[in-house]
């Protein structure tokens, strides 16, 4: 079943000083099914946070449509933004809590809190968190509202190699129980594999799809970083304006 | 320390005024028996709960008024841009011109009194908040947004602590302001207050009962920035490291 549509005519930047109007995406069209988990790779400034901001109704300046489902007006949506803005006045469970829809119980946090390893520090304020532990807090965050789609915004950059498998490790625990429609956006594609059930590649600005890829490695084996870096070369071998890409 | 610095600046006092041994320099004992005197006659008592209260009224009025238009003020541009001339005008009017003409326009009530110590103090609380406003993080609040948190929530969690700092620079630059402009309203046009008491021991040249006002008025202010304001600081700030 499809539950994301998004067509993007077109999203332009106005002009400013001697730099000329910029044409971030030009004839974008994807689509997502429900419980999908999708990671989009594309090269750095290649506009991908544009379209997130975009999907999250945060930029509304474009031409084009977004459809989640056909029931959703308002289509309840999970950010996970690169830097974990949280609070710093509020602690780590008031931080999630405040997300919370009304009628949700905030119960509903304690075994999130568990599966991230997060239950000791629920009432520390963020400033005394590592940033792998802030990155965790707000996956709790996007996942605790029961979203009809998580958009993911390279939430592991800048996170050292081990702390970044930790927390992908933990962010695919989550997930498997609690299956949400994902779009997760990164430049690093042993991540993107690690992670994804299909890739989608995306070129440089104006930004538009080289090519969709369902990644055949099974979920049991994506902890195996041989089995990803099989792939991973399979991929670049095999479509060359990838390895261009990357 | 500080107990020791007081009691230098009551020696240096002391010392001068045996010195000068003059009417317009009282020793700090005989300005401390003016003090107790009026404090037993209820005398000193009404007058400084007069001007407190006038105190509390147009501060609250200035601060809440202050905060909303500076809010808005900071978030929509063209309205910024159509009332900064606005602000800058208000914030340059002299205070005594305002209390004049206020006392003209609506009569000595104690209306046109409030009303003039609020239009003092107004401009400096909005241009406080606004520049505040200007700073706020604008991740958070994309955040708030992408969240559903709503206008109340937002306000609450996302931009009041944000603009804590500048709300507590406005209360304290705002009481220091506001009191000396509520003797000058006193002074003029009421027939109670600090002000209009310190009117009366002037054309007495009742130096001690100067002294014995001023010292408690003092003392009243630093007694809301101990119990008031620096535990409400301590306590808004324990989320930083």
């Amino acid at each position: 079943m499809t539950q994301i549509q998004i067509n993007i005519h077109s999203k332009t930047y106005p002009a400013v000083g001697q730099a000329g109007h910029h044409l971030a995406i030009a004839n974008l069209n994807l689509s997502f099914k429900t419980g999908e988990f999708v990671c989009l790779v594309g090269p750095s400034g290649c506009g991908k946070t544009t379209l997130l901001n975009i999907i999250a109704g945060l930029d509304t300046d474009y031409e084009g449509e977004i459809l989640v489902g056909q029931q959703y007006t308002h289509p309840q949506i999970g950010y996970i933004f690169q830097n974990p803005r949280l609070l710093p006045w509020r602690t780590v469970r008031e931080n999630i809590e405040l997300a919370l829809e009304k009628h949700q119980s905030p119960a509903i946090i304690d075994p999130m809190l568990e599966v991230m390893q997060l239950t000791q520090a629920q009432n520390v304020y963020p400033e005394r968190l590592s940033l792998g532990m802030s990155r965790r807090v707000a996956i709790i965050r996007g996942f605790a509202i029961e979203p009809d789609v998580l958009l993911m915004d390279e939430p592991f950059v800048s996170l050292d190699a081990p702390t970044a498998r930790q927390v992908r490790e933990l962010l695919l625990k989550l997930w498997q129980q609690r299956p949400h429609t994902v779009l997760f956006v990164t430049h690093d594609l042993r991540e993107a594999i690690a992670l994804a059930d299909r890739l989608i590649f995306l070129s440089a600005a104006p930004m538009a799809v080289i090519s969709e890829i369902i990644v055949p490695v099974p979920r049991a084996e994506r902890h195996n970083e041989d089995a990803i870096e099989a792939f991973r070369q399979q991929l670049l071998n095999e479509y060359s304006e990838i390895k261009q890409l990357l | 320390m500080p107990g020791l610095s007081f009691l230098v600046f009551l020696a240096i006092w002391q010392g001068l005024a045996v010195y000068l041994n003059s009417n317009t320099l009282p020793t700090p004992e005989k300005v401390a028996v003016v003090f107790w005197q009026g404090c037993v006659s209820g005398q000193l008592l009404f007058h400084l709960g007069v001007t407190l209260l006038r105190l509390v009224v147009s501060f609250s009025i200035a601060m809440l008024l202050g905060c909303a238009i500076g809010i808005v003020l900071g978030r929509n541009k063209k309205l910024d841009a159509f009332f900064d001339n606005w602000l800058v005008i208000f914030l340059n009017i002299p205070a005594l011109v305002t209390i004049i003409l206020c006392y003209v326009w609506f009569g000595l009530v104690e209306s046109a009194a409030i009303l003039a110590v609020v239009i003092n103090k107004l401009p400096n609380v909005i241009v406080t908040i606004r520049e505040g406003t200007r700073t706020l993080d604008q991740d958070l609040l994309d955040m708030a947004h992408c969240y559903h948190f709503g206008r109340r929530k937002t306000l609450v969690h996302v931009i009041w602590p944000q603009l804590h700092p500048f709300v507590m620079g406005a209360t304290r630059s705002g009481l220091a302001l506001i009191w000396k402009i509520i003797l000058v309203v006193e002074l003029l046009g009421r027939s109670n207050g600090m002000g209009y008491q310190l009117h009366l021991f002037f054309q007495l040249f009742d130096v001690a009962g100067i002294l014995a006002y001023t010292i408690a008025f003092v003392s009243v202010i630093q007694l809301i920035e101990l119990m008031i304001l620096k535990p409400l600081d301590k306590k808004s700030q324990r989320w930083r490291r």
